[in-house]
């Protein structure tokens, strides 16, 4: 959490805040350079000339944790892979996102009955906000993603309370 | 060189160390006694007549009886294919390393050794590849059962 979370009542001031903090953060979701499998391709066809994630101001891709704010999970999570994944999450500064792009991010897809090596989820090992099904997802499909998390964003809030105060809004 | 004249070669060199040819299928094999497979594939690299110098695949098959290591070679100057075949036992199954005749064959033993446990004597450096390090069983064998957990996370 930073300084100012969770320390002010709701007011005009905080409201005011909410509005700058989340148009800052929902405009620059800047997500961390890695993919796992196929997914990785589709999110990198997202992220080239003809979807263009910088659109969404989602196309800076960082090569640390310590500058990114959303983690794309784009590919199939291994038991291998799952102990870094969680040590990236971790090294992420706050507030930080995840995108579970693809089946077997999502559930172990494939992978679900006899993948002895893959997690059955990511979300088994750090909390997830957007799920992108699909075996890979098209690009369009993880432009909605994104989307659906600079909404998500655009709910919270600095003032004592619930993160997501105003669900109804969406 | 035709696969005959390979299995007849292999046969005069080293006798009955072959233990079992087939030339009619699809492709012609060899199953070499275990103990010689080293010296046979240093034949098979250096004679001139056979140069297989490329090792296209070294892999093992789990067959609930036997375990078997598999040597696929290729000679890009002859364009001629043989396959070698070693049968191991399931308890123990142990094989020289080839390692020192093609350097390829370092990571597809250690591939080997990682699914299905075969220890390849002479190999510098045999660890797992692909498993964690400290991962338990071998998991392409038949009996294999997958651990209900690793580290915490679920399976």
């Amino acid at each position: 959490m930073g300084v100012l979370e969770g320390r002010f009542e709701e007011n005009v001031l905080t409201t005011s805040l909410d509005w700058l903090f989340n148009w800052a953060r929902s405009s620059s979701p800047w997500p961390l350079t890695f993919g796992l499998a196929c997914c990785a391709i589709e999110m990198m066809a997202a992220g080239a000339a003809r979807y263009d994630l910088d659109r969404f101001g989602a196309g800076v891709y960082r090569a640390t944790p310590r500058q990114s704010d959303v983690m794309i999970v784009a590919g199939t999570v291994t038991l291998k892979m799952a102990t870094r994944i969680k040590r990236l999450y971790e090294q992420m500064a706050e507030p930080r996102y995840v995108i579970s792009m693809g089946s077997c991010a999502n559930n172990g897809g494939p992978y679900w009955q006899h993948g002895y090596h893959v997690l059955k989820g990511v979300d088994e090992i750090i909390p997830v906000d957007v799920y992108v099904p699909g075996c890979p997802p098209r690009p369009e499909a993880l432009l909605e993603g994104i989307i659906q998390l600079q909404k998500k964003i655009r709910r919270e809030t600095i003032a004592k309370g619930t993160k997501n105060r105003v669900l109804h809004e969406i | 060189m035709k696969s005959e004249e390979i299995t007849a070669l292999l046969g005069e060199k080293f006798g009955e160390k072959v233990l079992e040819t087939r030339l009619d299928g699809a492709s012609t094999w060899s199953v070499i006694e275990p103990t010689a497979i080293r010296e046979v594939c240093g034949f098979f690299r250096s004679d001139e007549r056979l140069s297989m110098d490329h090792l296209e695949l070294l892999g093992g098959v789990d067959y609930k009886d036997r375990i078997e290591v598999v040597y696929v070679l290729y000679s890009m100057k002859h364009r001629h294919r043989h396959i070698l075949k070693c049968r191991l036992s399931r308890e123990d199954p142990r094989l020289q390393s080839v390692e020192s005749v093609w350097k390829v064959a370092d990571w597809h033993e250690r591939e080997t050794y990682d699914m299905f446990g075969v220890a390849f004597e002479g190999h510098p450096n045999l660890r797992r590849i692909l498993c964690p390090d400290d991962w338990e069983g071998y998991p392409l064998r038949r009996d294999y059962k997958a651990p209900k957990e690793y580290l915490g996370m679920p399976v």
